[in-house]
């Protein structure tokens, strides 16, 4: 087993993994930019080294010195949380040569899996349904309109080095088509380096159900259940929850040997992700696969009572799964909130700023994994997601009151938060019927609001004028306040005045 | 105390008396027995005939807020024997206003002259912070009297960007 790991990452995650370690015996290492010295991650970590300026491109994607430190305290893994440098084949392969164990799949199933083009090829090759369209970047329009007369309008371009919503463009006209191309191909190269654009049919309202593999390095692949993660907004994941409403025990069995087929046609190690859209006839079709641990892997951890990141690091280590497939039982709902530091009122603008006061949930069924305290200043130069906190009940209703009871708990003071927005979809008939697919919130945040609810402005007139009168009456926290006597207050004043 | 109150822009008169335990509360007329506790800085749970609220201050760049559970309302409290005298909603208050910079970022566009003529709520500039673009408007009607900004300038949340009389 390891003696110690860096965490090449910042945020909740690498605060996950520190805990993961700290569970473990396992000395942690955390690396920090200069805007991060006082984040959470460094404050729980046993050691920590600065590795540059605040840019990620100059600290937490600079893999020299991240090896550097590395090599510097003598980890022995390093664990890349997801994003950054968790699926960089390059990085994978420079922590090998420098003998440092790299927590994840190897370069060459990164290399496989990365591409979406080569996944597709991958997959065709390995008789995976998928999405109908080219497997290969397209050359030129008129190859783009004989593709697109195949497989039947709508379709949607892609970009093959990348997602989020960069270099996509949804086409439903063959004459729209051509300019479509150029702009998706000149977005996708100022996005990713790289213009290969490739072509799907469009599925109508798609739900993104994704399903989560593990396999250790003997050759032993299991499957651990669904996510549902049509909640997005602009193609970012907002909220998911395990398992998916449509998906029962037979179509789960299913997806589940398509996804362990795809891990084992790419060689995959460690934990990873297969995604699929899912038509509304249920039929699914391989999307692409994520080379990493994902933002929303505590909704399985909860359904399955599994911890996947104590599960990646004794694979990295070299133990076999201690379970075997038919021991994999799921039991119960999870639901996932990621609050961000975005304004809903403003376009979701990030905000950051300094975290005045923090109210966090707690009580039957939740968990909350953040990566922020009250007191701390979020930074502007990283994602702006400040936690996820995640509910769990024996079914859906159960884990829906939950979280909206913990919703009412949670309060993040001085700056703002998506918080409203998870207190509108809760609240949402749609949402409690399970009636999602990729265009649910986009319909959510165009309808009427409806008048917003604000029947205790009487309440915030007393309050104010309360505040007023115990500010100048000097009130101490957990006092009752009354009025304090003369005498009294002038003895207090005479005790204060010898303290600096 | 005896006031008037402000919140989301509507007026309450307000007086609070001290009595046992907490105050003797007259809002609009109406009276009703109230009692505090100070839960932490800026945090209260009040109890108002019987009911419990915990209620929290806000004071940001962009003025006070009371949240009542996770409700913000936009407070400001007036003491009527103050020499302005009764206002009643920001856009139409004759006093200059500033347009303050709502978190750290840059002026990526300016959209009107000093001396132009703006509507409330129309777009003075264009701010831009972590990639994405927000529009800073005018709070009221009136002429812009100063833009102390550049196009490019970096600014602090708080910095002035522009004053409309």
């Amino acid at each position: 087993m390891f003696k110690k790991i860096l965490i090449a990452n910042r945020g909740e995650i690498a605060v996950r993994v520190i805990r993961a370690c700290r569970e473990m015996g396992i000395t942690s290492v955390a690396v920090f930019s200069e805007a991060d010295r006082a984040s959470l991650h460094v404050l729980k970590a046993d050691e920590a080294y600065s590795i540059g300026p605040a840019a990620a491109t100059e600290s937490y994607l600079n893999f020299s010195r991240i090896l550097e430190v590395a090599t510097r305290s003598g980890a022995d893994a390093i664990h890349p949380g997801y994003g950054f440098l968790s699926e960089n084949a390059k990085f994978a392969r420079a922590c090998s040569d420098a003998g440092i164990k790299f927590i994840g799949p190897t370069a060459g199933a990164m290399d496989a899996m990365g591409s979406k083009t080569r996944a597709r090829q991958a997959m065709e090759k390995a008789g995976i349904p998928f999405v109908p369209g080219s497997s290969r970047g397209l050359d030129s329009a008129e190859q783009a309109v004989q593709v697109a007369d195949e497989i039947g309008y709508p379709v949607m371009l892609k970009a093959a080095a990348g997602g989020g919503g960069k270099g996509m463009r949804l086409v439903h006209r063959r004459e729209d088509l051509a300019a479509a191309l150029d702009a998706a191909r000149s977005e996708a190269q100022r996005a990713f380096g790289d213009a290969e654009v490739y072509i799907e049919k469009a599925i109508v309202n798609p739900r993104h159900i994704e399903m989560q593999i593990l396999a250790d390095e003997q050759g032993h692949t299991v499957y651990l259940g669904e996510r549902e993660c049509s909640i997005q907004r602009r193609h970012q994941k907002v909220l998911e929850e395990s398992p998916s409403v449509v998906v029962d025990a037979d179509m789960r069995r299913r997806m589940g040997e398509v996804a362990v087929r795809v891990a084992e046609a790419a060689g995959y190690t460690n934990a990873g992700t297969i995604e699929f859209l899912v038509d509304q006839q249920r039929n699914f079709y391989f999307l692409e696969m994520n080379t990493r641990l994902q933002v929303e892997h505590p909704v399985t951890e909860l359904i399955t009572g599994l911890d996947l990141v104590h599960l990646q690091i004794r694979i990295a280590a070299g133990e076999s799964l201690p379970f075997k497939q038919e021991d994999i039982a799921i039991r119960g709902h999870a639901i996932e909130c990621r609050i961000y530091a975005e304004d809903p009122e403003q376009n979701f603008f990030p905000s950051p700023g300094k975290i005045t006061l923090l109210a966090v949930p707690s009580g039957p069924g939740i968990r909350e994994d953040s990566g922020m305290y009250e007191g701390w200043t979020v930074p502007i130069d990283y994602d702006p997601l400040l936690a996820k906190l995640i509910s769990y009940g024996a079914d859906r209703q159960q884990a829906i009151a939950r979280m909206r009871r913990s919703l009412h708990e949670y309060f993040v003071g001085g700056i703002k938060s998506n918080l409203s927005l998870f207190r509108r979809i809760l609240d949402d008939k749609d949402f409690q019927e399970g009636k999602l697919d990729t265009g649910y919130l986009d319909r959510l945040l165009t309808s009427d609001a409806g008048e917003v609810q604000k029947p205790e402005a009487e309440v915030a007139a007393i309050a104010i004028g309360v505040f007023a009168m115990l500010d100048s009456e000097g009130a101490d926290n957990g006092e009752l306040a009354h009025p304090v006597s003369g005498w009294k207050r002038m003895a207090r004043a005479e005790a204060l005045r010898g303290v600096e | 105390m005896n006031t008037i109150v402000q919140i989301d822009g509507k007026e309450y008169r307000l007086k609070l008396e001290r009595a046992a335990g907490g105050w003797v509360c007259v809002l609009d007329g109406r009276e009703m027995i109230v009692d505090a506790v100070v839960v932490r800085r800026d945090v209260l749970s009040l109890r108002i005939t019987g009911r419990v609220y915990e209620v929290k201050r806000e004071a940001s760049v962009t003025g006070t807020h009371l949240w009542v559970g996770h409700t913000p309302y936009a407070a400001e409290w007036r003491d009527p024997r103050s020499l302005r005298g009764r206002k009643r909603n920001a856009a139409d208050d004759e006093s200059p206003k500033k347009l303050i910079a709502p978190m750290p970022g840059k002026v990526i566009r300016i959209l009107l002259q000093e001396k132009a003529q703006v509507e409330a709520g129309q777009s003075v500039l264009v701010m831009e912070a972590m990639k994405m673009q927000n529009e800073i408007k005018s709070p009221r009607k009136g002429t812009i009297q100063k833009i102390p900004v550049i196009e490019g300038a970096n600014v602090n949340a708080g910095d002035v960007l522009a004053i409309v009389e």
